[in-house]
């Protein structure tokens, strides 16, 4: 029998963690107030409380510096956790994050491994001041040698924590910090799917919708809607986004013809990009409509009060979803 | 080989916390200061800590009733940053961090125009290169970057000769403001290594509030911090940053040393961060009250009024300063909540200098489907 509970992501994570802490002891968190405060989400409450200060570290105030110690933890055969505070605060660590972090195991021919979880609350909706709600995830997946994943569940938040902390490669892992506080059902016993795969979140024959993170959301609401004007849309959560787990995009691709691609990340060079691109190479003969997508603008995240109309929302992608289906 | 893992000695202080006028050893050498004050200028500082401090209470308050996304409140500050403001002169260039709100006000920028960036309607809120702002550079929010956008602008200053002629009336130099926390990021480091390599005219201004977030000082630096400037060779020094007169002292006497062409400088203000962090923060998860009770003994106001007091001056002054400052708050709150959302094709604008054929393809893609959506809800 599985035991199933009921609890946010913010708890899952929570939750995650604990289970992480406990079964190895060379899993180390670290970051800028995660100890006594719990981190500013709250994410690590009482870890430290239960593991000590050695194990779930107040770092100086350095990203490139948590990045780099980790890297050197990692050597010594530890496996760090960090938490950057905010998406926009990653970049202090980027050096770190490209150039080392992600090219050791390559440099080392192999002898080397990198287990090291890079944590970090993005995206938007919450109405934060700047570099608070960015989506910085392309970076990252456009780099070889990271593996980027972005829960959109709390049961995937529970489960992918805990693998991507058992890989030995570093993991970018993209925490939609909009959806911490929803609750969802949470499997503590078994996970059903490894940390690369992608999802079908609901089932549908007349159009894809392909996302990750908080975009899952807005994507069902959006099926939702489609379902009361006769449109079957099948949602697909892609969980990774380097690597992508292509095999179920594809499916549903060459099933329904019609593909919207969404995320809250700038279009430009973006993860929904290469999908468009890949689904257009190996799905050509299957599809009605070129591949669309709906994403952040290509401005600087704007201020707080126009969040609502920089972020693609059910209607943009129903929007998508009608010239789809006009061709 | 001596380890300075203590506290250093007396910092410069000139009032005790009591507001007697009893100067340290250390703050000899900046008593001349004190000199060209006049009461004029006692009032100032007086009437400007207590504006900000109400200031501090109104943003706070609107923050609470949902009008404001954030605000990160200066209180426990005004010593350091009223002293410092006003030791800088017309000419000179600041670069703020985020938390110096009343050195905004003192060189000219509209509260408001603060208020705007954490209500969320803007990304930057006032044009430095208006004088009418005085030179207040815009805030920065990534921790420790603008230390090196102030020394490149001192590089700049330097480098076209309008400082370091010997003039302190016309010379120009740079302040820029930094937390505890944010010395432990690497741009702080280089940013004193370029100060150092340049000899620019420059101060860098750290408000040593304890704490970073949740983090106390401790987990930065086994050293006081004013060692950090001293240690990459600018002469450097501590200061009680709840005096607001030693901060004036120094920071006028290193600004204009900085401005003749002696050189950066480093001053590290002893101060504390009365409220949270921000209105989203929570401090009774971290500290005791114990520890904020004994810095609200050594209250920058309490202090200076204690001082303005034994020295005469008439309680008008301070009946007067506590209206002002009601009067501006009423002002700010009527502003602020007068403020509305942009409308968006200001998302657009300005993301390059020139025209830019993918802004104009999303915004008029943003324009029409906008124009839609209001025609399919009729
Ligand atoms: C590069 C970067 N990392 C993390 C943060 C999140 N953050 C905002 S303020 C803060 C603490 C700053 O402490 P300090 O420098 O002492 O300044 P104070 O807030 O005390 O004035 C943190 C961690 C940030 N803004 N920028
Ligand atoms: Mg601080």
């Amino acid at each position: 029998m599985s035991e199933i509970v009921n609890m946010p992501m913010a708890k899952a994570l929570n939750a995650g963690l604990r289970a992480a802490l406990a079964a190895d002891e060379k899993v180390l968190l670290m970051g800028e107030d995660i100890g006594p405060l719990g981190g500013v989400f709250r994410i690590t409450e009482g870890l430290q409380a239960e593991f000590g200060p050695r194990r779930v570290q107040d770092t100086p105030l350095a990203e490139s510096g948590i990045v780099g110690t980790a890297i050197g933890l990692a050597m010594r055969g530890y496996r760090p956790v960090c938490e950057i505070q905010f998406d926009g605060f990653i970049y202090p660590a980027f050096d770190q994050i490209v150039s080392q972090l992600a090219k050791q195991t390559n440099r080392h021919g192999g002898t080397l491994s990198m287990p090291v979880v890079i944590r970090v609350p993005y995206g938007g909706h919450i109405g934060a001041v700047e570099h608070h709600q960015e989506s910085p995830e392309a970076y990252f997946a456009h780099t070889a040698g990271l593996r980027v994943v972005s829960p959109s569940t709390p049961n995937d938040a529970y489960w992918m924590i805990q693998e991507a902390i058992q890989s030995n490669d570093p993991v970018l892992f993209f925490e939609p910090k909009s959806r911490y506080w929803p609750k969802g059902e949470v499997n503590l016993t078994e996970s059903q799917l490894g940390l690369h795969q992608s999802r079908v979140a609901r089932e549908g024959t007349d159009v894809t919708l392909i996302g990750h993170g908080a975009m899952v959301s807005t994507l069902l609401q959006a099926a939702e809607v489609a379902a009361g004007e006769g449109i079957s849309a099948e949602v697909v959560d892609l969980r990774s986004i380097s690597p992508i787990d292509y095999g179920p995009l594809l499916d549903s691709a060459r099933k329904t013809g019609r593909v919207v691609v969404a995320q809250e990340a700038p279009e430009n060079a973006s993860v929904g990009s290469e999908i468009a691109a890949t689904l257009a190479e190996k799905a050509f003969y299957s599809l009605e409509a070129p591949v669309l997508r709906v994403s952040g603008f290509d401005t600087p995240f704007p201020a707080a009060k126009l969040e609502g109309l920089y972020l693609p929302d059910a209607d943009r992608v129903l929007d998508a979803v009608d010239r789809a289906l006009a061709y | 080989m001596t380890l300075h893992t203590e506290q250093a000695p007396e910092p410069v202080r000139f009032l005790s916390a009591d507001g007697t006028f009893a100067p340290t050893p250390a703050a000899e050498p900046f008593l001349a200061r004190l000199d060209s004050l006049t009461d004029a200028h006692h009032e100032r500082f007086y009437r400007d800590m207590v504006s900000v401090r109400a200031f501090d209470r109104e943003a706070t308050n609107l923050q609470r009733q949902g009008e404001m996304a954030l605000f990160p409140p200066s209180e426990g500050q005004e010593g350091a940053q009223v002293g410092s403001a006003h030791a800088a002169r017309p000419q000179d260039h600041i670069f703020p961090s985020y938390r110096e709100h009343v050195v905004g006000m003192i060189r000219g920028v509209d509260p408001v125009n603060i208020l705007s960036l954490m209500r969320g309607v803007t990304l930057g809120g006032w044009d430095p290169t208006d004088p009418k702002n005085g030179n207040f550079h815009l805030y920065t929010l990534v921790l420790g970057s603008q230390t090196l956008h102030a020394t490149g602008y001192a590089m700049g200053q330097l480098f076209d000769g309008a400082s370091g002629t010997g003039n302190v009336e016309t010379d120009e130099a740079t302040i820029v403001y930094f937390g505890d926390g944010s010395t432990s990021e690497g741009d702080v480091s280089e940013a004193l290594v370029f100060a150092a390599s340049h000899q620019t005219p420059q101060v860098f201004f750290l408000q040593n509030n304890q704490w970073a977030i949740s983090v106390p000082v401790s987990v930065q630096s086994r050293t006081p911090l004013y060692l950090r400037g001293a240690g990459f060779g600018l002469p450097s020094v501590q200061i009680d940053g709840n005096d607001v007169l030693a901060s004036y002292a120094v920071t006028s006497q290193f600004l204009d040393e900085a401005r003749v062409g002696q050189g950066p400088r480093f001053i590290e203000a002893m101060t504390y961060r009365m409220g949270a962090h921000t209105t989203s923060d929570d401090p009774t998860k971290y500290r005791t009250n114990e520890e904020r009770a004994e810095w609200g003994q050594r209250d920058p106001i309490v202090r200076f009024e204690a001082y303005l007091r034994a020295r005469g001056a008439s309680e008008s002054l301070f009946t007067s300063a506590a209206e002002d400052a009601k009067d501006l708050c009423a002002d700010v709150r009527a502003r602020t909540l007068a403020l509305e959302a942009p409308d968006f094709p200001t998302m657009f604008e300005h993301v390059y200098s020139e025209e830019h054929p993918r802004m104009r393809e999303q915004s008029d893609w943003l324009t029409r489907y906008e124009a839609s959506m209001t025609e399919d809800n009729r």
